[in-house]
């Protein structure tokens, strides 16, 4: 693995938080010894995540976009929902993992949550298929977005996949047919749709579970037509130029947000939702009550034809005589 | 809405058609070497081993219609480069290299026309046209078209033949699935009929949208059809994959698509679908 492809901006980062961690260790609540050298370091660790943080390529995003202590959607909705209640399959063939959803209460509001689910370790990781969903997760998705419509609850899809899963089975399936039908129904579903990218927004796999009527990205997160990796090795002939690719993809949130795609950049903690997960889900809560609230005083129809037109209008050509 | 008459593009796309010049082309299925004006008689398909050669958007699109009943529409709409992409080339030469060899702005052509005296709605992407890939200008091409379809209760005909999404457009292109998908949702709403017909190769980002969304899904004989291109699996499975994996007799076997339907038969097959839907 090339130099460029590790975490290396956050080394000296993390070597700071490891020394006051060592520091903490030696020093028993209360007694008050190398309290001066920790408070040093813990200025010291601030500067330099601000410093860093504010100069990521985008490539680093990318990497802290994927970085594998990042929260995942079962960590937003242990900290940012009460009484989540998973529900299970999609009454067709199986249940797939990649992908969760259920009932829970959003600031005591029921809603229907959907999401990428990405493993922690080595074990969860395939099981959760490293978060690529196969056509049944997607069918999942839109069974409980068709339930979240029944029973007029507001939908909350959290994204983070590299993508719809690349293999026979998936194909076998009909990956196409299950990612199509989801953009199709999610267009007009007469619920209000908030969707949020928390990590890697993969393509058609992540626009899947993301046709909203607000959109938004986490601080350090990514949403691309294809994956830096991917892009590189066709237009570049070369998977390890990703990092050019993911310049030239512009698939960070501010990017984002310039070519009027999403609505809104929700803030992480210093240092990314991974240096303190909790506040990272406070500001995501506070974004999502924000967004419900604003969409819940509006008739469906008139929700159905913003959402509409939200689509209708993005994409950039030129048409002379007009 | 500019349009041109079907004798304008006919002389200027031959050049585009996928076969060596000169008198003679081999087969790329068969490896026959066929006297060409008998391929273009047969509707580019071999006449020994029945192999579908992909064909341009205007021949395509002639090939189903009444005769000089084609008007196009939206013709003058032009790809930006909005993200100022570079790779290896500036997307914005690539765009000029292409309109060079094309009369088409884009990689889809569009507009209506008559199946046997019955008014459609129609288009067919340029394969040759940067992949046949979707941008802004194609998403909003196809759009229009969907929303033409709806507005005027007319029924659709989209032939694809595409890469997927354009990734020198980055998000944009992403977003073009939604798009027309959204269209796609209101026809549907309106019980037009739409009718995709999916020929080699579709993958990605079209298939993944309004081409799996046709009320009835046709695929010529053979046609590479699937999510993920074969080399994107190949790589990640790292197997074999099976004798015939994503072709478009795998689809029919695995229920994803209606009937496969041979180009000389298409025409009359459209028609017929059409009377009995929209009839
Ligand atoms: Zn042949």
């Amino acid at each position: 693995m090339s130099f460029k492809h590790t975490r290396d901006f956050d080394k000296p980062i993390e070597e700071i938080e490891r020394k006051i961690e060592e520091l903490r260790h030696f020093s028993p609540n209360g007694t008050g010894a190398y309290q001066e050298e920790i408070r040093k370091l813990e200025k010291k660790a601030e500067k330099l995540i601000k410093d860093i943080y504010s100069n990521l390529t985008p490539w680093q995003i990318t990497l802290v976009a994927r970085h594998p202590e990042r929260p995942y959607t079962l960590d937003y909705l242990n900290m940012a929902f009460e009484d989540f209640v998973e529900l299970h399959g999609d009454r067709l063939y199986r249940d797939d993992p990649a992908i969760v959803g259920g009932l829970a209460r959003l600031d005591g509001r029921p809603v229907v949550v959907i999401g990428q689910q990405k493993g922690r370790n080595t074990k969860q990781r395939f099981y959760r298929n490293y978060g690529m969903p196969h056509p049944d997760g997607y069918r999942k998705a839109l069974r409980l977005m068709r339930l979240a419509e029944r029973f007029n609850k507001p939908i909350v899809t959290l994204i983070d996949t590299p993508g719809a899963a690349p293999d026979i089975e998936a194909e076998e399936r009909g990956q196409s047919e299950a990612i199509a039908r989801n953009l199709l129904c999610m267009s007009s579903l007469k619920v209000p749709i908030v969707s949020v990218v928390i990590g890697e927004g993969g393509s058609g796999g992540a626009l899947a579970i993301g046709v909203a009527d607000r959109v938004m990205m986490m601080e350090y997160s990514t949403y691309s037509v294809i994956s830096p990796e991917g892009c590189a090795a066709i237009l570049w002939k070369d998977g390890t130029k990703a990092d050019l690719a993911a310049k030239a993809l512009r698939m960070s949130a501010p990017e984002l947000k310039k070519l009027g795609v999403i609505d809104r950049i929700i803030k992480e903690p210093l240092g990314g939702a991974h240096r303190n997960p909790r506040k990272a889900a406070e500001n995501l809560k506070a974004a999502l009550v924000d967004a419900l609230d604003e969409l819940s005083g509006t008739q469906i129809d008139r929700l159905l034809d913003q959402r509409y037109e939200k689509f209708r209008r993005i994409g950039v050509f030129r048409e002379p005589g007009t | 809405m500019v349009w041109f008459k079907k004798d304008f593009f006919s002389k200027r796309e031959k050049k585009t058609l996928k076969v060596p010049q000169g008198l003679w082309v081999k087969c790329n299925h068969c490896n026959e070497i066929i006297y060409k004006k008998e391929v273009e008689r047969n509707l580019d398909v071999c006449p020994k081993c029945n192999y579908h050669f992909r064909i341009s958007s205007r021949r395509r699109i002639e090939t189903v219609l009444d005769e000089g009943s084609f008007v196009e529409y939206d013709g003058a709409l032009e790809p930006q480069d909005a993200l100022d992409f570079k790779d290896l080339k500036r997307y914005k030469d690539r765009l000029r290299e292409a309109h060079k060899k094309h009369a088409s702005k884009d990689a889809f052509v569009s507009g209506q026309g008559l199946i046997d005296g019955r008014k459609v709605m129609i288009g067919a992407f340029e394969f040759s046209f940067m992949g046949g890939s979707m941008g802004s200008v194609v998403g909003e091409k196809i759009t229009r078209l969907v929303e033409h379809a709806s507005a005027e209760r007319t029924p659709l005909v989209i032939f694809t033949s595409s890469g997927g999404a354009r990734m020198q457009e980055g998000i944009l292109s992403l977003m073009q699935m939604a798009k027309t998908a959204a269209a796609i949702a209101r026809l549907n709403e309106k019980g037009i009929p739409y009718i995709s017909v999916l020929t080699d190769p579709t993958t990605g980002g079209v298939t993944a949208s309004f081409a799996m969304l046709g009320d009835v899904i046709v695929a010529e004989p053979r046609a590479l059809i699937g999510f993920a291109g074969p080399r994107v699996i190949q790589e990640t499975i790292r197997q074999k994959l099976p004798e015939g994996f994503q072709r478009a007799e795998y689809l029919l076997e695995h229920g994803m698509i209606d009937m496969i339907v041979e180009r000389k038969m298409m025409k009359s097959t459209l028609s017929l679908l059409l009377s009995l839907l929209a009839g």
